[in-house]
């Protein structure tokens, strides 16, 4: 479990944070929501400690982050995954040998080992044919799956996802999305992903938290979202036509 | 102030590079990998570019001596110190801050801009540690390139000479072992120790802290070898004001 409290950022005169506190729970896919400029990506960095920030406090599993030493900050990082907008695979890597990286880095396996331990997670996330192939070669829903994959593959305690649909077609982004959530119900893990995308809502938001100018507007979950009477957020989740016309349906469908 | 600012965190970034070391077997083959394509990838167009300068300092310096009186060993030694003193260590740095330092700027940059370095710092891996650390080891080896720039540098005169018809090959080569002084070669290689220091830090330095997207990777490289250049530029006259006078 992740608890955030009051946390506050800036950037220069910019107030980006406001006081944002939280709860993530393990084995729940936790959701971030929000329009561009809201806040998310700066608060999910803060999260991992990319961003140090002014006010607050961020407690994973009870342990405060910015009290740790140095050297248990490296071995608590070492239990994060993250799975980044653009996959930052490492483009002189193989895709198996992104996978075994943080076994390479954090492990003592053997090389055989790692490779063994990789495969099964490629095949996990379907890709157990592309382990040869470089990341320029795979397609922009492949690279969402290795870095899935090798976010995963040291059996992390927290996984993180920054947009984990961006850039894909609906049909793949919800493969991502299922993936994603079976992952985290299969291994326990406390997930939190920042994302827009209003089908990601519909089908894996356990815990849905919306930020509004750099404060937290809502919080609930995808049964709740749709019948919320928060204008902020139904502004935001019937922004687009597809959703408007299915509320008016289902508005209609009342009366 | 900006200036100030930057070269400050310049020498964080020297001090930060020793930190949280990654681990030994993973290390040895990111020095293995930037041997390969900063000290072995370079060998070539530095053998190619000594050979024709070597070439072209001897033609200079004989067409320039028209007056008989002179001996014509004078090519030879002329040549000789050109190439040993200055042209091999510092006009050849020049030219790899233009291929080395923009290849590491470009290379750092570009992973900065696709958030892999970002990837390693979640992971808890010391990024400048695992990115310019094995560049810095693998600069190491830039004296060896060097050597191979005095060498052909001095084959490509002797050459030139003779096919030049300019003096013979043993007038070239008594020039050659004219007044020799041993100190030159390790004045040289001080000095190429520290451009070779200079070649892996300044532009690892451009790519890592540059902010931006595919557009200011490229200023970032070109900033990055003019700012490689001036740094050599002073040194040498520090180094040779230290080291000769």
């Amino acid at each position: 479990m992740i608890e955030v409290k009051n946390l506050h950022k800036s950037f220069g005169d910019a107030h980006i944070l406001k006081g944002i506190s939280a709860t993530f729970h393990k084995g729940k896919t936790n959701l971030i929501i929000g329009q561009s400029g809201s806040g998310k990506s700066v608060f999910l960095k803060c999260l991992l400690g990319l961003y140090d920030y002014e006010q607050g406090r961020i407690e994973y599993d009870g342990e405060v982050f910015s009290n740790l030493s140095e050297d248990k900050k490296r071995d608590m990082r070492a239990k994060i995954g993250m799975v980044f907008q653009g996959s930052a695979l490492f483009d002189s890597l193989t895709i198996e040998e992104n996978v075994m990286f943080p076994l390479r880095m954090f492990t003592k396996l053997k090389k055989d080992e790692m490779r063994d331990r990789a495969n099964i997670v490629l095949k996990r996330v379907n890709l157990e044919d592309a382990h040869n192939k470089m990341p320029s070669e795979a397609s922009g829903g492949m690279q969402k799956r290795v870095a899935i994959a090798r976010a995963i593959v040291n059996n992390p305690k927290y996984l993180f996802c920054d947009e984990p649909n961006s850039g894909l077609d609906p049909k793949t982004a919800i493969v991502i999305d299922n993936l994603i959530h079976e992952i985290t119900e299969e291994n326990n893990i406390t997930t939190v992903i920042n994302t827009h995308d209003m089908n990601s809502v519909m089908e894996i938001g356990d815990n849905i938290m919306f930020l509004r100018n750099g404060l937290k507007a809502w919080e609930g979950s995808k049964d709740t979202i749709f019948k919320t009477d928060n204008e902020v957020v139904t502004d935001f989740v019937y922004s687009s036509n597809l959703f408007k016309k299915v509320r008016e349906a289902i508005l209609r469908e009342h009366s | 102030m900006q200036y100030l600012h930057n070269i400050g965190t310049y020498f964080l970034m020297i001090i930060e590079l020793f930190r949280k070391p990654t681990k030994w077997s993973v290390m040895k083959e990111l020095i293995l990998k930037d041997i390969d394509d900063l000290i072995i990838g370079s060998i070539g167009i530095v053998a190619f570019i000594a050979f024709f300068v070597g070439g072209v300092v001897t033609i200079q310096t004989a067409l320039n001596i028209d007056n008989p009186l002179i001996p014509k060993e004078l090519i030879g030694f002329a040549t000789r110190q050109s190439i040993l003193l200055e042209f091999a260590p510092t006009f050849m740095s020049i030219i790899m801050a233009g291929k080395v330092g923009s290849f590491i700027t470009s290379s750092i940059g570009t992973m900065r801009v696709t958030e892999q370095i970002d990837a390693l710092e979640v992971m808890g891996i010391n990024s400048l540690n695992y990115l310019v650390f094995p560049k810095l080891v693998a600069m190491a080896f830039y004296p060896f390139v060097i050597s191979i720039a005095m060498f052909l540098g001095v084959i490509g005169g002797l050459m030139a000479c003779i096919y030049g018809g300019y003096a013979s090959a043993d007038d070239f080569i008594t020039g050659i072992q004219q007044e020799f002084e041993p100190f030159h070669i390790v004045y040289a290689f001080i000095k190429t120790f520290l451009f070779a220091f200079v070649l892996a830090t300044i532009p690892s330095y451009h790519g890592y802290y540059m902010k931006g997207g595919a557009l200011e990777v490229g200023e970032a490289s070109t900033t990055s070898f003019v700012w490689t250049s001036v740094a050599i530029i002073i040194i040498n006259y520090l180094a040779t004001q230290l080291l000769l006078s």
